[in-house]
Order: C-alpha cells, then structure tokens, then sequence
C-alpha cells in the first residue's frame, strides 16, 4: 500500500496544509496596514445628508480630494445606527449623524468626535402625529410608537414638556422606522413619532395630526458630519477637503437655475422620492448653504443650551451607559472652548474651525 | 485497524475535546478584547469577560434607573410567554392538520398544496400585512410565530403520517375500527413523539420570529432589548442577553428531548440515540 509508505511526510504534509488554511482565514486581520492618506466617510439617506451622495457621483468631493492631495471615499450604509455603529468600531473616519446621536454613540463609546460640518437643522421634519385628535395635551395615557432611544424619543420628551407632562404620562412601544408607516395603518395604533420621509407617509394618513415637530424647538436637532478627532488633528487636509467639497455642492443645489434643479432631482431620486417629495422635505430643513451662516449658527447660545438639553436627556435614558454616574460623565467643547461636563473627558466638539475657513474663501 | 474513523476518544478525553471549541473561542475574544480596549478604554465593541459578568449579574438583579424593574427578568418573562403560546398554536395546529391531511384523502387533495404554498411565504416579507390583520400588540408576536413555524410541522408530521405502515391501518380495519378510531388510536399515539420532535426542529426559528417581532413593535422582550440598546452599541447588555437566550434555547431542547423520552420510551428507544 503506497498511501502508508510515508505516514510521517504524509502527516507534515496535512499539518503544514492545515496551518496554512488557518493562516490565510486570520490574515486579512493583521494585514490593517496604516496607510494614512485615504479615508472613509458613512453617510445614511436623509433629506440633509443626500447632497454626499450627489458630491460623490458627480465628483466634487474627489475634485476636493485631489486639491489637498488625499482620497475620500463616500460609503452609502444603509441602516443609519448601523452606519454610527461602524464608525464607532473604527471602521470609518467619519459619518453623518444628529447631534445627539454624536453624544450618545461614538461618544459616550470613548470615540473623540468633532463636528466638522453643521449642515442644517431639523426645522418640521420630525414630527409626534395623533390620530383623531389635534391637541397636543391629548397625548397623555396614549401608546405612543417611535424608535426609542433616537431624536424622535427627544422630540417627545420636549412636546411632554411644553404642556407640562413627563414619560410617565405616556407609554413609549419601540418601534422600526421601516416599520413605522405600516404600524401607523394598523387600527391600534394612535400615535406616533416619527422623522421624514415616514412623516411624510404617515400625517398623509385620513385622521393624522401633527400635534407638535421640530419647528417647535428649532435649531434642536442638527444634522452633523462627524469626523475622528485625532485623524482630524493629524490630517487637517481631510477637514479641508471635506468643508470645501460641502459648501461647494450647497452651492449648486441651492440655485434656482436647471443646475440646481438637476442636483436636487438626482437627490430626490437617490432617497427614493420626487423633486417635489424631496423639495416638500427641503421645506421643513433650515440648510446653512452659505457657511457664514452655519458659523454664526455654531458660536450662538443655542448649541450649549441644546447639548444641555440632550445630555439631560440622554444621562436620564442611560444612553451615556449604565456606568455613567452623572450627566456630566461626558464633557462636549462648544465653539468657543467652553465645555459642558468633564473637561478631562470630552469626547464631543463642536467648532467653528474649517467653516470659517470656507466662510472666509481660505479653502 | 488503525485508521482514524475507528479510534474514539476515551470518556476524560471526549469532554475535553468538547470543551475545546469553546475554550479556544473565549481566549480569542479575550485576546481581540483587550486589543480593543488596550486602545480605548471605552471601546464598547468587544468588552472584557469581567465587564460581561458584571453586567450580567446587574441586569439580573439591579433595578433599571428607568422604570424601577429588573430588566433581565422583565424581558424573559414576555419573551417566554410569546414563544411559548407561538409555539404551542402552531403544534397545535401543526398536529390537527398534520393528521388531517396524512390520514384523509379528500383532506390531503384539499389543504395539502395550500399548506405548501403558505409555507413558502417568508412571513417576515409581508409583515406590514400582519399588522393590519392583527394589529402591532402581543397578538401580532405571537402569530408571527405561529406563521413562521406552523407550516414547517403540518407538513412534517403529514408526511409521518403518511409514512405509517399500510399493515397497520389496513390491520385495525380488520379489526373493525372506524376512521375516528384509527386516528385516534393508531395514527396519534405514534404522531405525538414525532410532534415533540419536529417542534424542537422548528424552536430556532421560532426563536428568530420571536427576536424580529420583538424588533418592530414592543415595550420589553428579550430582542426588544438588543435592538433598543444597539442604538448605541451596548455589547455589555446585547453580549450577555445572547448568551441567556442560547442558554434558554438550549434548555427547552433538552426539556423536550426529556419529555419525548420519557412520555414515549419506545420512539427514543427505535432511534439510534444512546
């Protein structure tokens, strides 16, 4: 029998065979090589986030790219959390995201972030909707559907407030923003928070009102690219290049010419709506098209009392981690250098930094 | 002979071998982990084993800051009591129709291809559907469920059904038995075990409808939990509540399998199992 000739070089033979399959299934987690001269930014579809999209397909954001000598790669991901996620695990130098998700993801997991773009803020786009009612105090003792933990959960918790009731007064059922519409049609369903484009679908529903939404509080919910601190120090090219590309794209899409039209119907069409559904939500978003404004926006008050807010908020739901022993656990840099919570643990910063810059016409 | 399909490893060296998967797979999450953390401290990706076990011992018995309860059990209790009542609708009816339709002809021509059909609707697609029918509150849970599995074990126990010996059914015909008396005789004594069996197959996926209807509408739940606390990527509740439930799934299986042992000891005794 020839097969037993060799039992020893047969059995080295299979061994090195099995090593070398082991090897290559664990080499793409060493390979991570620091190659610092690329980076990844997450973006999710949303009205003040769908001009990324437009930046990358029609190559502004590589024109800029080029410009500082870098490349940039805008990633579509397809679940926002999931796209906070992965910049949280370190897969990713940057996202777009609110302000208080920037607190209660990436943050509170110890992940520096700076707010290098503020693009513009929710103004109408999330709204709590009743069924059969148009008095906000009604809600009290409702079922109330909304993605929990989220800004929607804010923006209820802010409605309860202007007509003096709490969470108590009210039973929140957690609920999919996939989902949410097809909830909303269900007859035991009378409430519901939720942010555009289901806000849309759902207050088009017979007997839906929109009790209370975020033009109530603007200038709350701020819609933000966050980017690593420590790459951004290292790499301030990265937050040139990106400041840049961004203003020069709120550039085209806010003319009232066939180019600015074009850039919002490819807009609308990649979030899934028309020019008029997407104009619709435009309506109900403050955009800064012009980055003096966004400057002016992040050095006013309403930032420090809006992180206040949210860091209430977010302390009194555990999203800074059942660890956390005060709101303060988390400190946040406003604009200024001012900081709310621990200074020796900021982990959120606003600034004024690049935009400015863009303001200024230095990039 | 000495070829390697004929040599077992002894009673000492068996467990040990079993436990080696297991052993390996925690020394290398320790290892990952404290890479991780060794970067930032606050990483929440992959979080020590001790951070798990303290955040397992406080889910189980802290009260939550929120609502004053403890989550850990809170979220069992519903969890278990939706896939329990899932589960035993769907046997249920899997038995009924099971028999129905291996046992009667004109059943069998009627609802036999129906029941193939159902079966290959993914009922996570057509979810918005379930809503409307039954509203998004612990009925809708509870049929998803029963959606989901139910087709599985009527058309598994049909076919054992079929599957019978002809000499049976034609012997107690002989014998003068109806067709009342047959099913109720022949057909189920020998149905039950094989129910036990095909619903211990089905509780994964009853476990997965369980998770996804908990997704998308609820205030407390096992699955409720991981997906609200993903929103800010708390392994050291998800990590912790993932093994609970495998240690729960795990549970039930050996329950059943006892069960079947012990309420029909000649099914376990004809299959190989030692």
């Amino acid at each position: 029998m020839s097969r037993n000739q060799h039992p020893l070089r047969q059995r080295l033979t299979h061994l090195c065979a099995a090593a070398a399959l082991f090897s290559t299934a664990a080499l793409p987690l060493a390979a991570s090589a620091d190659e610092r001269d690329s980076f990844r930014i997450a973006w999710s579809i949303y009205v003040g986030w769908m001009p990324w999209d437009f930046g990358e397909a029609e190559g502004i954001v590589d024109k800029w790219a080029d410009k500082y000598d870098i490349e940039i790669d805008v990633v579509q991901i397809n679940d926002y959390i999931e796209s906070i996620n992965l910049y949280t695990a370190g897969s990713f130098d940057g996202v777009t995201l609110t302000n208080m998700d920037a607190l209660t993801i990436p943050a509170a997991s110890g992940v520096d972030t700076t707010a290098l773009i503020a693009g513009d803020f929710s103004d109408g786009n999330d709204g709590l909707v009743l069924k059969g009612t148009d008095d906000l105090a009604d809600v009290e003792g409702q079922r109330i559907h909304l993605v929990e933990l989220s800004v929607s959960h804010y923006l209820l918790a802010r409605a309860l407030d202007s007509v003096g009731l709490s969470e108590r007064d009210v039973q929140v059922v957690n609920t999919a923003d996939a989902d949410i519409v097809g909830a909303f049609r269900s007859d035991d369903v009378r409430a519901a928070v939720a942010w555009n484009p289901q806000l849309g679908e759902i207050r088009n529903h017979e007997d839906a009102h929109v009790v209370f939404d975020s033009s109530d509080i603007p200038g709350e919910i701020i819609d933000l690219l966050g980017v690593r601190t420590e790459v951004l120090e290292e790499h301030p090219e990265l937050g040139k290049a990106l400041t840049g590309a961004w203003y020069e794209i709120m550039d085209v899409m806010s003319g009232d010419d066939a180019a600015g039209e074009a850039a919002r119907t490819a807009m609308a069409e990649a979030a899934g709506t028309d020019l008029a559904g997407y104009e619709a939500q435009l309506a109900s978003t403050t955009f800064f098209y012009d980055p003096a404004e966004a400057v002016d926006f992040v050095t006013s008050e309403q930032p420090a009392e809006t992180m206040e807010n949210v860091r209430q908020f977010a302390y009194k739901h555990g999203l800074l981690g059942e660890r956390a022993p005060s709101p303060d656990f988390v400190g946040i840099e406003l604009a200024d250098g001012s900081t709310l919570g621990d200074e020796a643990n900021v982990q959120l910063r606003f600034t004024d930094r690049f935009m400015r810059k863009a303001a200024e016409g230095e990039l | 002979m000495k070829r390697l399909i004929n040599r077992h490893p002894g009673r000492v060296g068996g467990v040990a071998l079993a436990m080696l998967p297991f052993v390996l797979a925690l020394v290398a999450y320790t290892i990952a982990s404290s890479q991780r953390l060794a970067e930032n401290p606050n990483d929440p990706v992959l979080p020590s084993l001790i951070t798990l076990t303290e955040s397992f011992l406080r889910l189980a018995t802290e009260q939550s800051r929120r609502t004053g309860e403890v989550l850990l059990w809170l979220d069992t209790g519903a969890s278990l009591t939706r896939l329990g009542l899932g589960v035993a609708l769907a046997a249920a009816a899997g038995l009924l129709v099971g028999i129905l339709n291996g046992s009667l002809p004109y059943a069998r021509r009627t609802f036999s291809p129906f029941v193939t059909a159902v079966a290959m609707i993914p009922p996570l697609a057509v979810l918005p559907i379930l809503f409307i029918a039954f509203g998004v509150g612990e009925l809708a849970k509870v049929m998803l469920i029963v959606f989901g599995i139910a087709p599985f074990i009527m058309r598994d126990l049909q076919q054992r059904v079929e599957e019978l010996p002809r000499e049976q059914l034609i012997k107690a015909q002989t014998l003068g038995a109806s067709t009342w008396q047959i099913v109720l005789r022949v057909v189920l004594p020998q149905t039950l075990p094989r129910l036990i069996d095909a619903t211990r197959l089905s509780l994964g996926a009853a476990w997965l409808f369980l998770i996804a209807s908990e997704a998308i509408a609820a205030t407390e739940g096992l699955g409720y939990r991981i997906f609200l606390v993903r929103r800010y990527l708390d392994m050291e509740t998800i990590l912790p509540y993932v093994a609970w439930i495998t240690l729960l799934a795990f549970l039930i299986d050996l329950t059943l399998r006892g069960v079947n042992r012990w309420l029909f000891p000649w099914y376990a005794g004809r299959s190989a199992r030692s």
